[in-house]
């Protein structure tokens, strides 16, 4: 399992606007490349990312191989109320991996 | 020849023999109040990369390399933490330190090094391969214990001769270019280099995650980057010239804070 790093503020008031920060441990393997011996390697990237609130989706985004190793998003949304906030990564290789935080509105 | 032909061969004679003069007049080294990190040749977005852990790609090394010390290995059957204990309490100033004297070796080893060795004297197990995952990421580990902390290694009778080639090495001319090391990074740090900031080559942050190689890599793989780039016959990874010149950089960048996991672009 990759690692992964969430940065959401514990607490936030009712309405209030917070920053979600999310970085993963993943290579990023473009497809264009070739090994020492002139062999291809296979394209290994994740394609996309969802975060959902209380089930909720608030963010998506598609990936592509011109993006970096260790895929970071930045991204805001109104505290709504408190519960779960979900992320899920999904890509090559049937590679899946869904982190969670709880947070407190009040 | 005419007397206006023979001026204009006296002119450019004379030119030349100035700018050759210039060329090797060497600018002493930075003033120590003058020395920056490479941090503060970066733009706000990487800076911020390097501030924020749960934005650095290179604390992924330093919570694996957690977990490497901690593990039990070799045929000793010992984790690091075994002898070390706790690396936030024992490894704390260490890569500060280092390169430091080995006296069984009779020369300065580096972090990498260091760890090798306990690997094979004290845990029996195989050297980790320099520039692995594994490597970087206890290095890295133990490197953050020093977080903050100022370099200070030391330069006495038994590695002075060490310091001193690593010291002939920055400041020889090399390569098919011709280049000395101290030509960029003591005497052009202001300037740029196709369009990117020449640094002044202080070592404060490694191992560290660099933009460009989309990972994390130690000194030795920069300095290498470097020597390439002079198109200098290169030294292969853990050559003790390398070594020397780790040495030399660490002491020229003393009382600076180390910085890693740092992030490079």
């Amino acid at each position: 399992m990759a690692r992964a790093l969430i940065n959401v503020p514990p607490k936030a008031k009712k309405g209030e606007i917070i920053t979600i920060k999310t970085l993963i441990s993943h290579e990023m393997e473009t497809g264009y490349r070739h090994d020492n011996v002139g062999k291809a390697i296979p394209r290994n990237i994740i394609t996309e990312f969802v975060c959902t609130y209380n089930g909720l989706e608030v963010f998506r985004a598609e990936l592509f191989p011109a993006i970096a190793a260790n895929p970071f998003f930045t991204f805001n949304t109104v505290a709504t109320a408190s519960g779960t906030i979900e992320f899920k990564w999904t890509g090559d290789n049937e590679f899946s991996q869904t982190e969670s935080v709880n947070i407190t509105v009040e | 020849m005419t007397p206006s032909e023979r001026c204009i061969l006296v002119v450019g004679a004379l030119a030349c023999a100035i700018a050759s003069t210039l060329l090797i007049v060497r600018a002493a080294e930075i003033p120590l109040n003058e020395r920056k990190s490479g941090y503060e040749f970066m733009g706000r977005d990487s800076r911020a990369m390097q501030d924020d852990d749960t934005a650095n790609p290179g604390t992924f090394s330093v919570l694996d390399g957690e977990a490497l010390w901690k593990r039990k290995v070799g045929t000793a059957g010992k984790s690091c933490a075994d002898c070390h204990g706790e690396a936030s309490e024992s490894m704390k100033g260490v890569a500060a330190r280092y390169p430091a004297f080995n006296a069984a070796r009779g020369r300065p080893v580096n972090l990498d090094q260091q760890i090798n060795i306990c690997r094979a004297e004290r845990q029996q197990a195989t050297p980790l391969p320099l520039e692995g995952k594994d490597l970087l990421a206890l290095n890295a580990y133990v490197a953050r214990q020093s977080r903050g902390m100022p370099i200070n290694v030391t330069i006495d009778e038994r590695t002075r001769p060490f310091f001193e080639a690593g010291r002939a090495t920055f400041y020889r001319r090399q390569g098919q270019l011709n280049f000395a090391c101290a030509q960029c990074h003591d005497d052009n740090w202001k300037e740029k280099l196709a369009g990117s900031p020449i640094t002044q080559a202080h070592p404060t942050g490694y191992p560290l995650y660099r933009l460009e190689w989309q990972s994390v890599g130690s000194l030795q793989r920069r300095l290498r980057n470097c020597i390439s780039g002079m198109r200098v016959d290169n030294y292969p990874p853990g050559a003790p010239e390398l070594v020397d010149l780790e040495l030399f950089l660490m002491w020229r960048a003393r009382g600076m804070p180390i910085e890693t996991p740092a992030v490079r672009p």
